[in-house]
């Protein structure tokens, strides 16, 4: 018999869990590095279901933050309608939780939408569907009065909080991980690997394809209800293609394949973002030089020139960390 | 007599106006070792193109084992059990030998998304017996050494075992080897020749084959049919075939016959 042994995930995420506790209880972390902590783990879940898509599918979606404007704005209405009608409702916590999964669930259902009829094309013809599925959704948000038009859907209650994101994100990252080290994981790698040899080795390539898919529009959905619940707003401009591209830096930062190298340049951006405002506040009010926050963009550009130039696998490559493998008994 | 496994009766396939392959007829008995050869251009690799499903023919049918395949989608085709190996190899580079097998191996497994997403009893037990599956298969292919290797670290030799063995995975009846053993020298050869065999014999599958190595022909097949620019010009026993006029006047030239 084998001893048994606390799963890696499980102690990792448990000590990264109480690290940040004890930093925000000892007050070494202020209110504003836990919003950019859980802005990260929110990325995290994004980029790492983006990965699912663009680097182990090997399809190449542009419309990513779409999904999660649809979590976002789903789940967002359903909590104002429910806590304007009653503010202290029973189990106002487990309401928000199935708030969140049905904002996720609608999002899978969009995925599937665009994706049947889309995942038909390939390459650069998918990238444009995907883009302009991204554009349509941030363009109907910002026409429906209901949720607000442009000004956004406000007044949304506060739930999210560092051990709600936590948990959703490590629940995630735990089924991400089942999903790519399953026999259905490997249906989606091959068909990275090579379409036609993964079709005639039985594969049914667009069933896959749609899978990778709709699961990641399910957690961006998730992400994205959870993103509106900590910020309380929910705003087109949020979801538009900057974001998306952000999203796809990040995944290609990190490495296409690697959920790993999604993690760490999850982390690493949002603080670059922050340390690059702060950067450029400092180098327009100290020094004098006139340039505004816009400036972090252009930043971005050369990152990802940089990467596609000098290293085009990305900074894990396909690696991925033992903490994200199951291990197999090897007889 | 028993109904054969293939059945190719008047198929044609044209690219545009060239006629690729043109009123084929022909049956691939079960448990036979059939090659099918011809020189460069002559529409090999377009019949086994067709057969699995990746162009459709313009006219014509496809029997597999008594059922028509013509119009089905390529994985379902395999599903009904032809796999094929290809002339340049097409190997997930990235993924370890045993996942490369594992994925033909998928299609079979009863375990749904949502059991592996939250890995129950049932999906570990299944996942178990795939991988001893085809730790067989990798045995079988002596590639045992190799079993957690990335794909793309193998040499040649190994790579086109490896093509082999995930055609085995899907549980083939009849298995269609483009060139397989282009590239390799005599020894490996006379060793695919040896694999070959055992292959058909221990898994009781019908091989069609393609081949430019005429020792290798000669050596394995059982029957053989020519074709020239779409078009058959002769079909039966090896050392018929290649003493047949034609045959030559196609491989060296109608000069070189007559002298």
């Amino acid at each position: 018999m084998d001893k048994f042994k606390l799963p890696k995930m499980l102690i990792s995420g448990a000590i990264f869990y109480a690290v940040v506790q004890i930093l925000i209880l000892t007050g070494v972390l202020n209110g504003y590095f836990v919003v950019i902590i859980n802005r990260s783990l929110l990325f995290v879940i994004l980029a790492c279901t983006l990965n699912l898509i663009n680097g182990i599918t090997g399809q190449f979606s542009l419309g990513h933050m779409g999904f999660a404007a649809v979590g976002a704005y789903v789940s967002g209405t359903i909590t104002t309608i429910i806590f304007k009608l009653s503010p202290h409702v029973f189990g106002d916590n487990l309401i928000f939780i199935a708030a969140i999964i049905i904002g996720g669930i609608a999002a899978a259902v969009v995925g599937f939408l665009i994706g049947f009829p889309s995942l038909r094309l390939k390459g650069d013809y998918l990238a444009i569907v995907t883009l302009g599925f991204g554009e349509i959704i941030r363009t109907i948000l910002n026409n429906i009065a209901y949720v607000g038009g442009p000004r956004g859907l406000l007044g949304i209650p506060k739930f999210s909080n560092f051990t709600v994101i936590f948990l959703f994100t490590f629940f995630t990252m735990v089924l991400l991980r089942n999903l790519v080290c399953s026999s259905h994981g490997r249906a989606m790698l091959s068909i990275r690997e090579n379409e036609l040899a993964s079709e005639l080795a039985g594969v049914d390539t667009t069933k896959y394809k749609v899978l990778g898919f709709v699961v990641g529009a399910f957690f961006a959905g998730i992400a994205g209800g959870l993103l509106a619940h900590l910020l309380q707003i929910a705003h087109p401009t949020q979801y538009g293609f900057y974001a998306s591209s952000i999203l796809l830096i990040m995944v290609y930062a990190g490495g296409m394949g690697s959920l790993t190298g999604s993690m760490i340049a999850a982390f690493s951006l949002t603080f670059l973002t922050e340390g690059l405002r702060v950067g450029i506040d400092w180098l327009r009010d100290s020094v004098g030089i006139p340039i505004g926050t816009e400036w972090t963009m252009v930043i971005y550009a050369l990152l990802l020139i940089f990467i596609m130039l000098f290293k085009t696998e990305g900074f894990m490559g396909m690696r991925e960390s033992k903490i994200l493998i199951i291990e197999e008994k090897r007889v | 007599m028993s109904v054969p496994v293939l059945s190719i009766q008047k198929m044609s396939h044209y690219f545009g106006g060239l006629k690729a392959v043109s009123d084929f007829t022909f049956d691939v008995p079960e448990g036979v070792i059939y090659g099918l050869i011809g020189p460069n251009g002559s529409g090999k690799t377009t019949t086994f193109n067709l057969v699995t499903g990746i162009y459709t023919p313009t006219e014509g049918k496809i029997l597999f084992q008594g059922e028509e395949i013509v119009g089905e989608k390529p994985y379902k085709i395999v599903h009904k059990g032809i796999a094929r190996t290809f002339q340049n190899l097409r190997i997930f580079a990235n993924l370890t030998v045993m996942d490369n097998i594992r994925v033909a191996r998928h299609f079979t497994t009863k375990s749904g998304v949502f059991a592996s997403f939250l890995r129950l009893p049932s999906f570990i037990k299944e996942t178990e017996q795939v991988r001893e599956e085809c730790m067989e298969l990798i045995k079988l292919m002596n590639l045992e050494h190799r079993a957690y290797d990335v794909a793309k670290n193998l040499p040649y030799g190994e790579l086109r075992r490896l093509e082999v063995a995930r055609a085995l995975a899907t549980h083939p009846k009849l298995i269609l080897l483009d060139e397989p053993a282009a590239g390799m020298n005599p020894k490996e050869t006379e060793d695919l020749m040896k694999l070959v065999r055992r292959v058909r014999d221990e898994f009781k599958v019908t091989i069609f084959l393609i081949e430019h190595h005429m020792k290798f022909v000669t050596g394995i097949c059982e029957r053989v049919k020519v074709i020239d620019f779409g078009e058959t010009i002769a079909e039966g026993k090896p050392e018929d075939v290649v003493k047949d006029v034609k045959v030559l006047e196609a491989y060296l030239g109608r000069k070189a016959v007559v002298c």
